[in-house]
């Protein structure tokens, strides 16, 4: 590996390095094995500090709440062991409609990601690969809108959703009705159109040839068959990037149901975990609670941790 | 769309279809085809609500109200800066809670990186499992902590453990002041993952050649991070910092669920105490103009943070 580029000083500096390095070798290697020694050890703290609390959490799930407070004070917190059983799960299911709060957080997570997608991907095709006027006006908006946090937003929404239109159903005739409150709509159409999604796809689709669309387009093909046919098929990664991106946010909302969602059958499970906990200090079923939506999010996590991990990559490394 | 004078009108079908007719016509169709269902949800829930939330926050509206607002001028700002202690206290916290979040998450979150980012037996366990309190929900760990901050919960039988009896910890979320403390430290232990990974992504955009050429100058790992890592780091921290910094500011979850600003006020941010007037109270015009004062700190915040850390070539 010897660069020709550099230097006749430096190489001749890094002969003089290699040299001695030789002589050193087995202090150096010496050295490198405590070096790693340390490193493990250092790493093997953090994992502790970033694992206890949930551990803690998965095991006093199983326990009688007795026990919980009469193990706190020794490793045994950390164990399954003494009066182990899921008697706790199924006091959270026989006190809360959690089957229900469920449904609910799949179903709004599984439509805000499946239809941003959609709606976000097309978005960036006919921002990176169509030229018409006033597409660089748009996506300077859209841009410009990335720096607004939803917070400072989501009172004026909560007003602004109450006064939307919407079609209801009552006794068997649809009705025209005003005010999105307590709805399923509401806590899912906000959010499927998403600036940063629409950032992210622009970028990745402008990286794919050109050629492709000329050539397509020879053969007859219109705008919407090359996206689906032919640009879609290529951006695998930038899909799993969007769908891991908002399906955290989407399956961890909390502030915006908290305010637009009252009924009880509509709502998520972090609202109906908050609605949960103040009612209830039976510690046992909380931990219980809070294991049975933290596992599914684990174990998907879990799966596809490299995705995860280039998608959160991915996200920053534009600067 | 356009009303055209009859004269014209004869002529503007075939007009309108040829122009239909060329590529360029076409292309132009269906560019706006395709935009048109984002475009549409992004005038109707963001572009509306931030026009709205600033046109809020001069009324004295109201969540449900027979009146309609009323133009009350700069009233509401004035109120919150000269009038309201619970705002500016709000405001202080959330400060508070930024300027000590924001380095110590960054400088923890970077050393994570540099120790993981080698090629070693095990690392990537390592790096998967200092994520995992990123996917875990913020309301999860926000109520998981409040159990472990109990008089009797485990990090005060941890202290007694560690120090042999001779202090035996506090009551935590009740103490005025430890409560923002103890936010804060699991505030940092459930975001650092997830900079980690940020961090990670810039180490590894810093060429290997250089590290070599450093180590044949003799330089050590201490040198090797002053004169190669961290200039190569600085698009990285730019990033690293404006998001810290942006949902430091935005801290309402960990509130909400652990103290409800309490006890005495001690940790009411600015989030928190908008959503509290703005929903609990009703009071949207003010609720709208604390956001606005928030956004407007955000932007600030952000821009100075952008310009100070920008390379100056």
């Amino acid at each position: 590996m010897t660069d020709t580029r550099s230097r006749p000083d430096t190489r001749a500096k890094g002969r003089a390095a290699a040299s001695a390095r030789i002589a050193t070798d087995a202090s150096e290697k010496r050295r490198r094995r405590t070096g790693k020694i340390f490193l493990y050890a250092a790493m093997s703290v953090f994992a502790v500090i970033f694992l206890f609390p949930l551990i803690f959490m998965f095991v006093s799930s199983l326990k009688p709440d007795a026990q919980i407070l009469q193990d706190i004070d020794s490793p045994m917190a950390f164990l399954p062991v003494g009066d182990i059983s899921l008697d706790n799960y199924f006091g959270v299911f026989d006190r809360v409609p959690v089957a229900q709060f469920l449904f609910n957080s799949v179903l709004v997570t599984v439509l805000t990601v499946g239809l941003g997608l959609i709606v976000n991907s097309m978005a960036g095709f006919a921002l990176s690969r169509l030229a018409w006027r006033g597409r660089f006006v748009v996506l300077a908006i859209i841009i410009a809108t990335l720096i607004v946090p939803f917070e400072t937003i989501a009172v004026p929404m909560v007003y602004w959703v109450a006064q939307l239109p919407t079609l209801v159903i009552e006794g068997g005739v649809l009705k025209y009705d005003f005010g999105w409150l307590n709805t399923y709509e509401v806590q899912i159409v906000p959010f499927i159109a998403n600036a940063f999604s629409i950032f992210l796809f622009t970028q990745y689709f402008s990286t794919i040839p050109k050629s492709l669309d000329e050539a397509a387009r020879i053969d007859g093909a219109g705008w919407f068959t090359i996206y689906r046919r032919i640009i879609v098929p290529l951006s695998g990664p930038a899909f799993a990037t969007v769908a891991i991106l908002t399906f955290l946010p989407a399956w961890n909302q909390y502030l915006w149901p908290l305010m637009v969602v009252q009924r009880e059958e509509l709502r998520p499970v972090m609202v109906g975990m908050q609605y949960f906990f103040q009612l209830n200090t039976a510690w046992g079923e909380v931990m219980a609670y809070t294991s049975l939506i933290t596992l599914p999010v684990l174990i998907v996590f879990l799966v596809f941790q490299r995705a995860f991990v280039s998608s959160i990559a991915a996200s920053g490394v534009k600067g | 769309m356009t009303v055209t004078p009859p004269t014209v009108a004869a002529e503007t079908p075939q007009r309108a279809t040829r122009r239909f007719r060329t590529t360029k016509g076409r292309e132009t169709w269906a560019g706006l085809a395709m935009m048109a269902p984002a475009g549409i949800l992004l005038v109707l829930f963001l572009i509306i609500p931030v026009i709205l939330a600033f046109t809020l926050s001069f009324t004295n509206a109201r969540l449900i109200s027979p009146n309609p607002p009323r133009f009350v001028g700069f009233d509401n700002f004035v109120r919150a800066f000269t009038n309201d202690p619970v705002f500016l206290q709000s405001a202080w916290n959330t400060f508070l809670f930024a300027l000590v979040v924001v380095p110590v998450q960054a400088g923890l979150g970077l050393l994570l990186a540099v120790l993981v980012n080698r090629r070693m037996r095990g690392v990537t366990a390592f790096r998967v499992i200092f994520f995992i309190p990123v996917v875990t929900s913020i309301v999860v760990v926000s109520i998981l902590w409040r159990f472990l901050y109990q008089p009797n919960g485990l990090i005060n039988s941890m202290i007694d453990t560690i120090t042999f009896g001779a202090w035996s910890g506090m009551d935590w979320l009740n103490n005025p002041q430890t409560a923002l403390g103890a936010i804060i430290v699991l505030s940092i232990w459930q975001a650092v993952g997830f900079h980690m990974i940020i961090w990670l992504a810039g180490l590894q955009t810093i060429p290997e050649e250089l590290y070599e050429a450093a180590k044949m100058d003799g330089a050590g790992p201490w040198r090797q991070f002053v004169s190669v890592t961290w200039p190569g780091l600085r698009p990285t921290m730019v990033f690293v910092l404006v998001t810290i910094t942006i949902s430091a500011l935005a801290l309402f979850v960990q509130i909400d669920v652990m103290t409800q600003g309490g006890p005495t006020g001690s940790t009411s941010t600015i989030v928190f105490y908008a959503v509290r007037k703005g929903y609990e109270q009703q009071e949207i015009g003010y609720a709208a103009a604390i956001s606005l004062i928030f956004f407007v700190a955000v932007l600030i915040i952000a821009l100075v943070q952008r310009r100070l850390t920008r390379d100056k070539d």
